[in-house]
């Protein structure tokens, strides 16, 4: 099992916004979770990753069987969770490059591995850059300071690439994207995420992600608690209906 | 890039430091002139230093006028007065002063630099960093001179790099021109004080058309306990020459205060060009605010010259109080003027710095960028002088100041005084302050950075724009220092 949660409960600012929240994650599979604003979809993203604010209540979530809830969020990095962030942040001053190898050097020595050369570290970023259709000039710009919003999103996509993650939780990677580069964000998941190894959960509002990145499993989330839970189909029969529909079904 | 080996010897210092790894202490015998201050302090110093009549005329000038002087008191620092009857004015290793050869360094001292990661030994430098650029070293510990590297090679391009006292000596003439003609002896409190009983420092004079062939750098090492450091440091560029300087400070951790009062005279003549960095981190005190340095500095250039140019480049991190505006003198028809500073205060530092900027000259023009970055109870203070003169035709300032905040309890000031006499001068400034948010502190967590990495890495891209101006190895060192003057602020 990759990833497990048992009645997730966590509050943001004293409310209750997950309310007993279950789920599983089996290595190789792709879920969406969808559901209308306000469901607590950043929330379980936010829990997950260990963002202060975000008090975890009650449950639990284990990674690989590791406690999640006990590590500090640059442990669970390094356990190999990786968040893409529905707004990706500026750092000023600092090249995605620098970012990137900090960053992996980090979690590698956390992991007891021997940190990348510069050299090593350059042709990693190319090659991930490359699969993305991002230029390299790109990334040695700083960390998505002037970036457009497909841009930004293109940018989680190569630090995903690169960090090589074991679970990504992708919040809302589709938002902001036109056609073409939601196409090469899909194809990149695909080629970056779907392994035996790996397993991915994707958070999105829309059918059109899954148009190219297809799920296993789609989940519901409404009021802090999945509520459906279906393959494929149940997307499409959202995106046609509508919430209220679906869920009072 | 190929790393002279003081950088990697550096780093490893760095690498190795968790609090504040220069704060060992040195036994080596000492020679100390009496406690207290009075014109016997003066004579003792001058006479150690074998100084000829004019010097210790010009000493007790600067001594008598400073008796009738009074502490300032308008920068935003909270500090009890000085007793400056409490206190040592000179203390040097008990081996004579000037050296045949490096060999007969006191070996103790040898290693207090070893431990520093400052090169003192040529051959050791030569050795290791072929093709790599050369740094040629003035290494002061607490009084006097112990060391200066490269001197023969330097020569041999007409530069003189000489401690100021063998420099009093030999060159008479020369010091005579310039010494307090930048900082007059009347200038400041401290600046007089430091004319009265400055002990040891760097005196540099690069001749017409010289390229300086490697850059300088002094280290500045306070060792003994209770004594100030006065260091005088004077560099003269003559017309068309070229000079890049380095300074490096550390002190051992003490329970009181250390005054370190020094001055440092830069003169650029026609179309000749200056860089001054330093790297200062004294010992700040302990996270309770006890001990630590206190850095009182007079820096200024005479930007003489037609064409001529200075650039100061400041990493403050360390120090209990910082009190220094490295300023600029535009008198030189197109002289340029520019200041980048990151000044760092933690725990109960406290630091009041900037620059001036003087424009006499007509088309002069003048950059300032700094950046302050506070934590903990600390307070820091932009207090910058950006003065038009009735001259001064065509003349431009651009000044930046950010501030950058961690945490709730420390504060960031900015004071800038502009004075415009000329109608054509345009003078811009734009200031910023933030705080480091938690969207930027748990994205970075996300990617793998533990607290102090991304704090450490935020802070280096918010001081980037001052820290690329820095000599690549000093750049790196600065980096490190930053992030390990920051630690323990978050979280």
């Amino acid at each position: 099992m990759m990833l497990e949660i048992e009645n997730l409960q966590a509050e943001v600012g004293g409310n209750l916004i997950l309310k007993g929240l279950n789920l599983t994650i089996n290595a190789g599979e792709i879920h969406a979770i969808m559901g209308p604003n306000g469901a607590g979809k950043s929330t379980l993203s936010y829990a997950l990753g260990g963002r202060p604010g975000y008090e975890v209540t009650g449950g639990s979530a284990t990674l690989l069987g590791k406690d999640l809830l006990a590590m500090e969020p640059h442990e669970r990095a390094a356990a190999g969770l990786f968040l893409g962030f529905q707004y990706p942040v500026e750092i000023p001053g600092i090249s995605n490059v620098q970012f990137l190898r900090e960053a992996l050097n980090s979690q590698r020595r956390a992991r007891g591995e021997e940190p990348l050369s510069a050299a090593d570290f350059l042709r990693l970023a190319r090659e991930k850059a490359g699969l993305l259709g991002m230029d390299m000039e790109m990334l040695k710009r700083s960390v998505n300071v002037g970036f457009s919003g497909g841009e930004k999103k293109r940018a989680e996509m190569v630090h995903m690439g690169i960090l090589d993650p074991t679970l990504a939780i992708l919040d809302e990677t589709d938002s902001g994207l036109d056609i073409d580069a939601l196409k090469t964000v899909g194809a990149g998941i695909n080629a970056i995420m779907r392994a035996p190894d790996k397993a991915v959960l994707l958070i999105t509002h829309y059918q059109r992600l899954l148009d190219y990145v297809e799920p296993d499993f789609v989940h519901i989330l409404a009021d802090g608690r999945i509520v459906r839970t279906g393959g494929p189909e149940l997307a499409v029969a959202l995106e046609r209906e509508g919430y209220a529909e679906v869920i009072a079904a | 890039m190929n790393a002279p080996v003081k950088n990697a010897e550096a780093l490893e210092a760095v690498r190795k430091a968790s609090d504040y790894e220069w704060g060992f202490v040195s036994d080596i015998e000492q020679e100390f002139a009496p406690k207290g201050l009075n014109e016997d302090t003066v004579r003792f110093i001058s006479a150690k230093k074998d100084e000829p009549e004019w010097m210790l005329d010009w000493r007790l000038k600067a001594y008598r006028h400073w008796l009738t002087m009074e502490s300032p008191d308008w920068a935003k620092l909270d500090m009890a007065p000085i007793d400056y009857q409490d206190a040592y004015y000179y203390a040097a290793p008990k081996e004579k002063a000037t050296l045949g050869s490096l060999d007969e360094l006191d070996p103790e001292i040898r290693r207090t630099y070893e431990k520093l990661g400052i090169p003192i030994e040529e051959q050791k430098v030569l050795a290791n960093v072929e093709g790599a650029r050369r740094v040629a070293v003035d290494a002061v510990f607490d009084s006097v001179s112990v060391a200066t590297t490269f001197r023969k090679e330097l020569e041999e391009a007409g530069v003189i790099f000489r401690s100021i006292s063998e420099a009093i000596r030999e060159f008479p003439d020369l010091v005579k021109k310039w010494l307090g003609k930048v900082v007059p002896m009347h200038d400041n409190y401290f600046a007089a004080l430091n004319c009265a009983v400055f002990s040891d420092g760097t005196f540099v004079y690069i001749p017409e058309g010289v390229r300086c062939p490697m850059e300088l750098s002094t280290y500045f090492r306070i060792n003994a306990e209770n004594t100030g450091q006065f260091e005088r440091t004077l560099i003269i560029a003559e017309k068309g020459s070229h000079v890049s300087y380095l300074e490096g400070c550390t002190a051992p951790m003490r329970d009181e205060n250390q005054l370190h009062a020094a001055v440092v005279e830069l003169v650029a003549l026609d179309d000749a060009e200056i860089k001054y960095s330093t790297v200062q981190n004294w010992y700040p005190g302990d996270a309770e605010g006890k001990g630590g340095i206190y850095n009182f500095v007079t820096k200024r250039a005479l930007c003489q010259g037609r064409n001529s140019k200075v650039s100061w480049t400041q990493v403050e991190t360390g120090s209990a109080i910082t009190w220094k505006y490295p300023s600029c003198v535009l008198n030189g028809e197109n002289s340029v003027g520019e200041f980048y500073s990151v000044a760092v205060t933690n725990n109960h530092q406290q630091a009041d710095t900037g620059t001036k900027m003087i424009h006499n000259g007509k088309n002069t023009r003048s950059i300032i960028i700094s950046k302050g970055i506070s934590a903990g109870v600390s307070s820091g203070t932009y207090r910058g002088l950006v003065r038009m003169a009735a001259n001064a035709e065509g003349a431009r300032n651009f000044t930046q100041c950010d501030s950058l905040l961690l945490g709730d309890r420390c504060g960031a000031h900015t004071v800038p005084y502009i004075e415009v006499r000329n109608p054509s001068a345009i003078v811009e400034h734009e200031a910023t302050t933030s705080k480091i948010s938690d969207d930027q502190l748990f994205y970075a967590m996300q990617r793998g950075l533990d607290t102090e990495s991304a704090v450490s890495l935020i802070v280096n891209g918010f001081a980037k724009d001052v820290l690329k101006q820095l000599p690549m190895e000093f750049a790196v060192e600065a980096q490190k220092l930053l992030g390990i003057s920051l630690e323990g602020s978050v979280g």
